[in-house]
């Protein structure tokens, strides 16, 4: 479903803050795979996300989805095939408008826009059906903005908004770090929930290593650019983190250092 | 005094097209574009020079709107693809006009090829048209005669200025209200909102923008097509400050009537042009003031209507702390009673 072949970025290259952000990533994700993808800060784990939505795009490497090249292809066209739920709770959803808007918004991923009008009567029963999956009864508050939810309530409505649609690919890059704990695991359950339902290809970067073990089918750990690690579903099943620890080190020969990465064990 | 305040309501209804574009650019695209100021005299202009050839005044006054939609649109394309940024290709968008409305009112004479400004007195307008069908209705004198009734001294010329402006201006209003809910108008209200958020959904932010822009700039030609027939002139010079007023009116506006769903807002951005004009009609009756203060007093109205709901909100913060305060004071003072 979606591949990576021999991916590279460098940012200010030639320049004396040079840093090489991907160095040759290959990765292939089959149809259903739920890969998360752990590693410490500037690992590129970011960067990688950035390379399949099509924020950033490679110096050289070559980007599949579905089979089809989008190497080249701008960030607005991908999304067609890509949802995406971001670690900000801001940044997935339109504050100033209301709960149905942004599902209209979020509805019309696939086709192409026109002047019909976004929140009709069909899909305002279809946008109530996907809310109530969520138990947070936005379902009522069709009519209330977004900016009025909680970090958790907006959170919860981008994953519905970046799956309802049953996108090829779906990227949630630490979507459940700005959140407390109780929040956290709501929108964890909620992730294991909607990608089951859809049987969504799945990639989540997490800094939560807990939860890296438990969700998903495969594990990748990237370090300096690079995939270090990848442990495939068989191994996963019984994956502690002690052992993922223990494999860092005997890869790299260092301790992994990353505060976040510690306090989040 | 009646006179006065009756010819401010039918220029702020012919203003209010132009604050509807202002509304769309500031507010909804969140994109402050000056264009503005240019793309009203383009407006002005185009009609005028077309009716001046002898075109008809409709078909004038649509191409003074798709003039207007164009300029809106190449601003756009200067923010949008030469990543200018929004003010500055706002400023050069306006600056580039004021030579092209030369060019275009210059089209009316053999001379020159640039001309300053064209007076309609006799010719043709959508006005004039209109009147035609109106006064065969009968009801200006019906209307003056009640008004004669109730003592007023000068009864006004026609009320069908003010009538096909409010039927005009409403169906604009709710065209907007409705463009705004479709899935374009959806998207580019995100535009504004979140950018990243939209282009995640598979939006062109940069289509829109120049999409928004173009119809912005539309309202805002189309506004000054209607202001140049009904003022019987078109002047290189009328646009300067126009987008002040604009944004004037939009404040104006949001302030007294709330901003709580986009139809009530679009309500409030017409009306609020027209609380301006009255505002400047009454600030203009002051003996001390002159025609040239006009705009030192839009500057003024503006920083009022910023200021005072500021104002406004700490005062009633600090009311509000004070009593709380006293509450506390009466507690603890009965508390220290009880235990006495």
């Amino acid at each position: 479903m979606l591949n990576l072949k021999g991916i590279n970025k460098i940012f200010n290259e030639a320049t004396p803050d040079e840093k090489v952000a991907l160095d040759n990533i290959t990765l292939d994700l089959k149809e259903g795979d739920f890969v998360t993808v752990i590693g410490s800060n500037g690992a590129g784990k970011s960067t990688m996300m950035n390379m399949i939505s099509g924020a950033l795009l490679p110096d050289f490497g070559h980007i599949k989805i579905d089979g089809k090249d989008v190497t080249r292809l701008p960030e607005y066209k991908r999304s067609q095939f890509i949802g995406r739920v971001f670690q900000d709770p801001m940044a997935g959803t339109a504050p100033t408008m209301t709960i149905e808007e942004n599902l209209a918004i979020a509805y019309s991923r696939h086709q192409k826009r026109s002047l019909r009008i976004g929140v009709n009567k069909k899909r305002r029963e279809f946008f109530k059906e996907s809310l109530a999956t969520l138990h947070l009864n936005l379902e009522n508050r069709l009519n209330a903005k977004v900016g009025l939810l909680s970090g958790g309530e907006r959170q919860a409505l981008s994953l519905l908004m970046a799956t309802f649609t049953k996108p090829n690919i779906l990227l949630l890059d630490e979507h459940t770090a700005a959140l407390d704990p109780s929040r956290a695991e709501l929108i964890t359950n909620l992730t294991k929930q909607l990608v089951e339902k859809d049987n969504l290809t799945t990639l989540m970067v997490t800094h939560n290593m807990q939860q890296a073990i438990d969700l998903g089918n495969r594990l990748i750990m990237m370090d300096k650019g690079q995939i270090i690690l990848e442990v495939e579903p068989s191994a996963k099943k019984d994956l502690q983190i002690d052992d993922l620890m223990a494999e860092f080190q005997r890869i790299r020969g260092e301790k992994m250092v990353s505060d976040r990465t510690l306090l989040s064990v | 005094m009646f006179t006065a305040i009756f010819g401010s309501v039918e220029q702020g209804i012919i203003y209010a097209i132009m604050a509807l574009g202002v509304y769309l650019t500031f507010r909804v695209l969140d994109f402050p574009d000056l264009t503005v100021d240019g793309s009203f005299v383009t407006g002005a202009a185009t009609a005028a020079t077309m009716i001046t050839l002898g075109y008809n005044p409709i078909i004038s006054t649509l191409c003074a709107t798709l003039a207007g939609f164009v300029a809106g649109s190449i601003t756009g394309l200067l923010h949008t693809k030469a990543k200018i940024n929004p003010l500055l290709s706002g400023i050069l968008m306006m600056i580039a006009l004021y030579s092209i409305n030369l060019r275009i009112m210059g089209l009316t004479i053999d001379t020159a090829v640039g001309r300053p400004n064209i007076p309609l007195a006799n010719s043709d307008s959508l006005f004039t048209l209109f009147f035609g069908f109106w006064e065969k209705l009968g009801i200006d004198t019906a209307l003056n005669n009640m008004l004669l009734s109730l003592g007023v001294e000068h009864v006004p010329n026609t009320w069908g200025t003010i009538f096909i402006m409010f039927v005009l201006t409403f169906a604009i209003k709710f065209t907007f209200d409705w463009f705004l809910k479709t899935e374009v108008g959806l998207a580019i209200r995100a535009t504004g909102d979140n950018d990243k958020m939209i282009r995640s959904f598979s939006a062109n932010t940069d289509t829109l923008v120049i999409l928004g822009l173009g119809l912005s700039n539309g309202l805002v030609a189309l506004s000054g097509a209607l202001i140049a027939q009904y003022g019987k002139f078109a002047d290189v010079g009328m646009g300067i400050g126009m987008i002040v007023i604009g944004l004037a009116s939009v404040i104006i506006g949001e302030a007294i009537f709330g901003t709580k769903t986009i139809v009530r807002t679009t309500f409030a951005v017409i009306f609020g042009a027209i609380i301006y004009r009255i505002v400047l009609a009454l600030a203009l009756q002051v003996e001390f003031l002159d025609t040239g203060d006009m705009k030192l007093i839009t500057a003024i109205i503006v920083v009022i209507a910023l200021v005072v709901p500021t104002l406004r909100k700490k005062r009633k913060d600090k009311v509000r702390k004070a009593k709380r305060r006293a509450e506390r004071a009466l507690a603890e003072r009965r508390e220290a009673k009880t235990i006495a």
